[in-house]
C-alpha cells in the first residue's frame, strides 16, 4: 500500500483552481493502484448476491402453491429497501413511511380504475404520486431530533389515512377501491390466481430498483448520504449541503416506497385504507431491525425472515399471532440485546461480510 | 500591507448574558502560521465555530480574501477555500479513511450529486486520496474501518480530510489534544510539513507545539484580545502572563 515512496513529491496543495497535482502523483496513468483496485474489489458482485437472486427468482419451482407470500415479500422487501435508503443511508428515522406505500397504492388503482389498466403505466404513476409527498414532506424532517422525525413523520402518515377515509367519493373510503383490473404484463402475461405472474412481476420490479440503488448508493451521492449519516457537523465542514441531499433522497425513498404501493394495488387488484395503517409503518422497522440496515439486503433478507415468522406463527396461533410478533420485537430491540443480538449482529455481519456489505 | 485572507472585523458573540466574544478584530494574513491561544473558556472554540459558520456572530463581519461571509453556510465557506479540524474528531466512523477523503474530493470537484457514477469513476481523485493519506501518515490504514483505527491516526486523519478539501485557508483547533506520546511526533510533524501557501489558524492549548510552530500569536482572553503579535513578545507580555499564570503576578 506504499502508493507514495518516500522519494515521491507529495503533491503540494496548489492555489486554488489549477489541478495540477494529478501528474505529481506515481502511478496516475496506470490502473495497478491499489487505491482503485480496492474500490473495484469493493463493488464487484459478490457471489452470495448470485446465490440470493438465483434463489429469488427459482423459489416458485420449489414451492409453486407460495407464490402470493412470496409476491408479499417482494413487495415488502421493496417497501424495505425504501426505507433503508434513509434510515440505513442517509440515517433519517420515520414511523410514516406507510404514507409513501399508500399514495403508491391508491395512485395505481385510481389510474388503474379511471385511465389505463396497464400495470407498467401504473406503476410509473405510482411512483411519480409518492415522490411528489415525499418532496413535498422532505423538508419537514430536516430539521429537529431524530425524535421529532418520529412524531413528524407519523403526523404525515395519519395525515394521509384521515384525508383516504374521508375523501369517499375519490378513494372509496373504507371500503377502499374495487373492481380494479390490470392488464397482462407487457401484453405478454396474464396475472393468474396462484400468483405466478404477481411474484415474477414483483420480483423483476424490486430487481431493477434493487440495481438502481446499489447503483446509487455506490456512487459519490451514496457516500455523502453516508456521510450524513455518520456526522453532519464534518459532512457540511466538508462541503456537502446536507439539505439538499436530504431532499433528495427522501424524495427518492418515497418513489421507492410508492413503487412497492403500486405492486401492492395490482397485484392484489383491491386497494383498501390498511396500506395506510400504522402497523405498515412500525412492521417495516422491525424488518430492518431484523435485517439490518445500511447494506441493502438487509430490508430484502429482513422481509423474507418477517413474513416466514409471520406466516408460521399465525398459522400456529390464528388470533394471536400479533402477539409473537410483539415479543419478537421486544426480544430484538432491547430484552436480550446481550445474547439474541450479539449473536444476531454476529450472524448479520457475516451474511453481510459474503454480500460485500460492511455494516449491520 | 497587503490584504489578509481571513479576517474578522468587530466580531461579537453573545450566549444570553454572556459576552463569548467580545469586539474581535483579527487578522490571518497569507501564509501565515498563526496561533490563536487563551485559558479554557477563553472561547477560542466560539471564535472558531464563527469563521467556519457553525455559529452565527452577534455582530460584526468576517471576511474571506476580502469577501464578506458572515452570512454563508458551512458548506460554501469550504467551497470558497477554508476548511477546519475539529477539537472532538468529527469523523464518518463508518467509512474508510480512503472512502472519507474520496467524500471530501468529491465535493470539492462539484461531484457529489452525481448518482450514476461510480466512486472510482475518477481514477485521479482515487489516487489523489491515496497520496493524501500517505503524506499524513495513513497510508497502512486506508481500507481500516475509522472507528477502529487508534486515536492518534483520527487525530491525522482530521487533519487530512481538512487538507483534502485544498483550502488556502486551514483551521486547526487543538491537534494534538489527548494524542498520547507515541503517536505525537508523527502528529507534529504533519503539522509542520503542511504546505506554505496555506495559511493556518492553530487553536492550541500546548504551549510547545505553539512556540515551536507559530509566527504569530494572538491571545483570547473572557472573549477578549488582550494581546497580538510575535511568539518573543507574546511570551514576555505582562498581561499574558498574568492571565496564564493567575492574578498577583505584576500585571
Amino acid at each position: 500500500m506504499n502508493m507514495a515512496s518516500p522519494t515521491t513529491p507529495l503533491p503540494a496543495a496548489p492555489v486554488a483552481g489549477t489541478a495540477a497535482n494529478a501528474a505529481t502523483i506515481v502511478n496516475a496513468p496506470g490502473t495497478a493502484s491499489p487505491a482503485r483496485a480496492l474500490l473495484r474489489r469493493r463493488r464487484a458482485w459478490k457471489p452470495a448476491e448470485f446465490l440470493f437472486w438465483g434463489a429469488a427468482l427459482l423459489a416458485p419451482l420449489a414451492l409453486p402453491r407460495s407464490m402470493l407470500l412470496m409476491n408479499e415479500i417482494a413487495i415488502l422487501g421493496l417497501f424495505a429497501l425504501s426505507l433503508d435508503l434513509i434510515l440505513g443511508y442517509a440515517g433519517i428515522v420515520s414511523l410514516g413511511h406507510a404514507a409513501f406505500l399508500g399514495v403508491g397504492a391508491y395512485a395505481a388503482g385510481l389510474f388503474a380504475l379511471n385511465v389505463s389498466a396497464d400495470p407498467l403505466a401504473g406503476l410509473v404513476v405510482a411512483m411519480l404520486a409518492a415522490s411528489v409527498l415525499g418532496f413535498l414532506s422532505s423538508f419537514l424532517v430536516l430539521r429537529g431530533t431524530d425524535l421529532t422525525r418520529l412524531m413528524v413523520t407519523l403526523g404525515v402518515a395519519l395525515l394521509m389515512f384521515e384525508a383516504a377515509n374521508s375523501w369517499r367519493s375519490l378513494t372509496g373510503g373504507a371500503d377502499g377501491l374495487q373492481g380494479i383490473t390490470i392488464d397482462p404484463v407487457l401484453g405478454l402475461f396474464d396475472f393468474d390466481l396462484k400468483g405466478r405472474t404477481a411474484y415474477l412481476y414483483s420480483l423483476a420490479v424490486l430487481f431493477v430498483l434493487f440495481l438502481a440503488a446499489r447503483r446509487m448508493m455506490g456512487s459519490p451521492f451514496g457516500l455523502s448520504l453516508r456521510a450524513l449519516r455518520d456526522n453532519r457537523l464534518r459532512a457540511s465542514a466538508s462541503g456537502v449541503g446536507v439539505n439538499g441531499r436530504l431532499v433528495l433522497v427522501y424524495t427518492l425513498a418515497a418513489a421507492y416506497a410508492g413503487a412497492a404501493g403500486g405492486l401492492l394495488a395490482q397485484t392484489t387488484q383491491f386497494v383498501s385504507l390498511d396500506v395506510l395503517e400504522f402497523h405498515r409503518s412500525a412492521d417495516l422497522m422491525l424488518v430492518l431491525i431484523i435485517g439490518g440496515t445500511g447494506w441493502l439486503y438487509g430490508g430484502l433478507i429482513g422481509a423474507v425472515l418477517f413474513e416466514l415468522f409471520q406466516d408460521v406463527v399465525s398459522a400456529a396461533t390464528p388470533q394471536y399471532w400479533q402477539f409473537w410478533v410483539g415479543l419478537l420485537l421486544v426480544v430484538f430491540v432491547s430484552g436480550g440485546r446481550e445474547a439474541v443480538h450479539k449473536t444476531g449482529a454476529a450472524l448479520r455481519q457475516r451474511v453481510a461480510a459474503l454480500f460485500g456489505g460492511r455494516r449491520a | 500591507m497587503n490584504a489578509p485572507v481571513l479576517e474578522t472585523i468587530g466580531l461579537v458573540k453573545r450566549f444570553g448574558g454572556l459576552l463569548a466574544t467580545n469586539n474581535v478584530s483579527f487578522r490571518l494574513e497569507r501564509g501565515a502560521r498563526h496561533a490563536l491561544i487563551g485559558p479554557n473558556g477563553a472561547g477560542k472554540t466560539t471564535f472558531v465555530n464563527q469563521l467556519t459558520g457553525v455559529v452565527k456572530p452577534t455582530e460584526g463581519q468576517i471576511r474571506l480574501e476580502g469577501r464578506d461571509i458572515t452570512g454563508s453556510r458551512p458548506e460554501a465557506r469550504v467551497r470558497l477555500g477554508m476548511s477546519r479540524t475539529f477539537q472532538i474528531n468529527q469523523l464518518f466512523r463508518t467509512m474508510t479513511p480512503l472512502e472519507m477523503l474520496l467524500l471530501v474530493l468529491g465535493e470539492r470537484e462539484g461531484r457529489g450529486l452525481r448518482f450514476w457514477s461510480r466512486l472510482d469513476a475518477r481514477g485521479d481523485l482515487v489516487d489523489e486520496a491515496a497520496a493524501i493519506a500517505a503524506r499524513f501518515r495513513l497510508d497502512d490504514a486506508i481500507d481500516t474501518t475509522i472507528a477502529t483505527l487508534s486515536y492518534g491516526k483520527q487525530r491525522q486523519l482530521e487533519i487530512a480530510a481538512a487538507f483534502a478539501a485544498r483550502p488556502r485557508v486551514l483551521l486547526l483547533d487543538e491537534p494534538a489534544a489527548g494524542v498520547p506520546e507515541a503517536e505525537r511526533q508523527d502528529l507534529l510533524n504533519i503539522v509542520a510539513d503542511l504546505p506554505e501557501d496555506v495559511s493556518v489558524l492553530l487553536i492550541e492549548h500546548d504551549m510547545d507545539l505553539v512556540f515551536r510552530f507559530a509566527t504569530r500569536i494572538t491571545v483570547l482572553v473572557n472573549g477578549t484580545v488582550i494581546a497580538d503579535g510575535e511568539p518573543a513578545a507574546i511570551a514576555a507580555d505582562p498581561a499574558v502572563r498574568a492571565a496564564y499564570l493567575g492574578e498577583g503576578e505584576d500585571a
